[in-house]
């Protein structure tokens, strides 16, 4: 590696559950693990409803639009490759489908993302080939 | 209505703990463990031979109470390992009192120590909630984003709680200053001088809205507890601090599946503690709440029912925590400025028995016959409220 180029982000692992996610993730595109007899999604992925506890599950599509429950700028990162980003914010981001995500936000001024904002999945590329979600705040 | 079978059937008759200014204790856990069992059994005027319970939570083995019980040489007829983070000793009481209500046990030794920042300057890695423990949720769907852990998780908790209810980062400052108030007067803790709301806000941000002083210290420390029948207790060698009431509860393990962001389990262990008591919280001479986090306190007072849901931010601008004020609070100094090895819950109630016995120095404050210790475990995940009262509270 050229001693300048930027450190590449950690993969994270993937679980047995989680692995249709991180599939549809290689095309950008945002699925979600629903239960049918619930008639409801729910995350994050375990196998399993944990309304019902049924394993007969299916993975749909979402839109991959909500609003943001919660925000916090941090000043540092959290592995190398985030060190050019900072500060960033990360967010609680409440899906329209109804589940909640932890992501960090894509914004042209972290310090002035906030609660009740809208945001649209994203997504940011990993060495593997895998995408990383993540919120782009509007405007 | 009969009382509940739990209030004053045990209580606590030995404390101990260890901090230092320096943040830094001499000897490795298993060392510092056996140091705080010896000088918790001198307290109570107990040995190692009466002792037939163990209870421990530490990241040391695959199954901390056996290997505890090892190294004392001793062979318990009762065990608890249970771990919740920095609740776990809350927890560990309850479950020693219900022990010894039913004959399971007649005493229990429940011990911690941790050795984090001596760990840090060694380079020999912290303690567990810093590291990655091998494949998890948490592992895949949060730490990939970015978020510092653990002030990160809180810092989502407080941003909700501002834009729920309008609490202000001056408000949650307060929270500090009084605690250190409390500090100023404890010769052991680690950070001593008192600081203002504008300190606060002066240091830097950790993980927005949370500042440097929101957070609490990392050090190393050490302590235990010997717990007793009510019956044995009154033979013992000092007044006991008797079990009244406990209560538990657990919502989530990480923070994006937290119910409520702005309301813990808190409000289940304290309803829980309190019935069980059969008091209310206006009965409390003391309070110590786990204090990771200055919202970490702010969430507790709602919760446990100090002040209403949303109004802990006017509360605690008042003054009301420290010394002299309405509802004493965190009297040590807390994991903010006394001491924070990682799992702070056991400092709560060594220092709640000590209010108790009148032991308080400085710090005493006057006529304490309630004192209630909240634990708090994981990232706002599991709460344990242990109310403790005099002989004259039974
Ligand atoms: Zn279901």
């Amino acid at each position: 590696m050229a001693p300048d180029s930027p450190p590449e982000r950690n993969l994270p692992p993937q679980s047995v559950a989680g692995a249709p996610f991180w599939d549809a993730t290689r095309d950008q595109r945002l699925v979600l693990p629903w239960c049918p007899a619930c008639a409801a999604p729910h995350w994050y992925p375990r196998g399993f409803c944990p309304t019902c506890l049924s394993e007969d599950l299916e993975w749909r599509p979402s839109d991959g639009v909500g609003t943001v429950a919660a925000a916090s700028v941090q000043p540092k990162p959290t592995e190398r490759a985030l060190g050019g980003r900072v500060p960033y914010a990360v967010a609680l981001v409440d899906l329209d489908d109804g589940v909640r995500m932890l992501l960090q936000v894509v914004a042209d001024d972290p310090w002035a993302v906030a609660v009740g904002d809208r945001v649209t999945v994203g997504w940011d590329p990993l060495p593997d080939g895998r995408h990383l979600p993540t919120a782009v705040a509007e405007g | 209505m009969a009382p509940h079978p739990l209030r004053g059937a045990a209580a606590v008759v030995g404390v101990a703990d260890a901090a230092a200014p320096s943040g830094m204790l001499d000897g490795s856990v298993p060392q510092l463990e056996a140091r705080m069992i010896r000088e918790a059994l001198d307290d109570a005027g107990l040995t190692l031979a009466d002792v037939d319970g163990v209870s421990v939570n530490n990241g040391l083995g695959w199954a901390p109470s056996l290997e505890l019980a090892e190294r004392l040489g001793i062979t318990p007829r009762w065990t608890d390992s249970t771990q919740t983070g920095g609740s776990s000793f809350e927890i560990h009481v309850q479950h020693a009192a219900a022990a010894i209500a039913l004959g399971l046990a007649e005493v229990v030794v429940v011990v911690y120590a941790s050795t984090p920042r001596s760990d840090f300057k060694a380079g020999t890695g912290g303690w567990g909630s810093r590291q990655a423990v091998g494949q998890n949720p948490q592992a895949e769907w949060e730490r990939p984003h970015g978020l510092r852990m653990p002030m990160g998780a809180y810092a989502l908790a407080a941003s909700a709680h501002m834009h729920a209810y309008g609490t202000t980062s001056e408000q949650l400052a307060a929270i500090a200053v009084q605690t250190r108030e409390w500090a100023a007067m404890n010769p052991r803790a680690r950070l001593q001088e008192r600081i203002t709301v504008e300190d606060v806000l002066a240091s830097p941000v950790e993980a927005s809205p949370l500042h440097k002083l929101d957070c609490c210290l990392v050090t190393d420390g050490a302590g235990a507890l010997v717990l007793t029948s009510a019956e044995r207790a009154r033979s013992l060698a000092k007044p006991p601090a008797f079990v009244l009431g406990a209560g538990t509860a657990h919502t989530h393990a990480m923070i994006s599946q937290m119910p409520d962001l702005t309301e813990t389990g808190g409000v289940v262990s304290g309803r829980e503690a309190f019935r069980t008591a059969g008091l209310a919280p206006s009965d409390v001479d003391v309070v110590e709440l786990y204090d990771s986090f200055t919202i970490t306190v702010l969430l507790a007072l709602e919760d446990l029912g100090f002040c209403a849901k949303g109004e802990g931010g006017a509360f605690v601008a008042e003054g009301p925590l420290g010394p002299g004020g309405a509802l004493p609070t965190n009297t040590n100094g807390g994991g903010l400025a006394y001491t924070h090895p990682g799992q702070y819950g056991m400092f709560l109630l060594v220092e709640a028995v000590r209010q108790l016995r009148g032991e308080g120095g400085d710090r005493q404050v006057p006529g304490a016959e309630v004192a209630l210790a909240h634990g708090s475990g994981g990232v706002l995940s599991a709460l344990s409220t242990v109310i403790l009262g005099t002989e004259a509270t039974l």
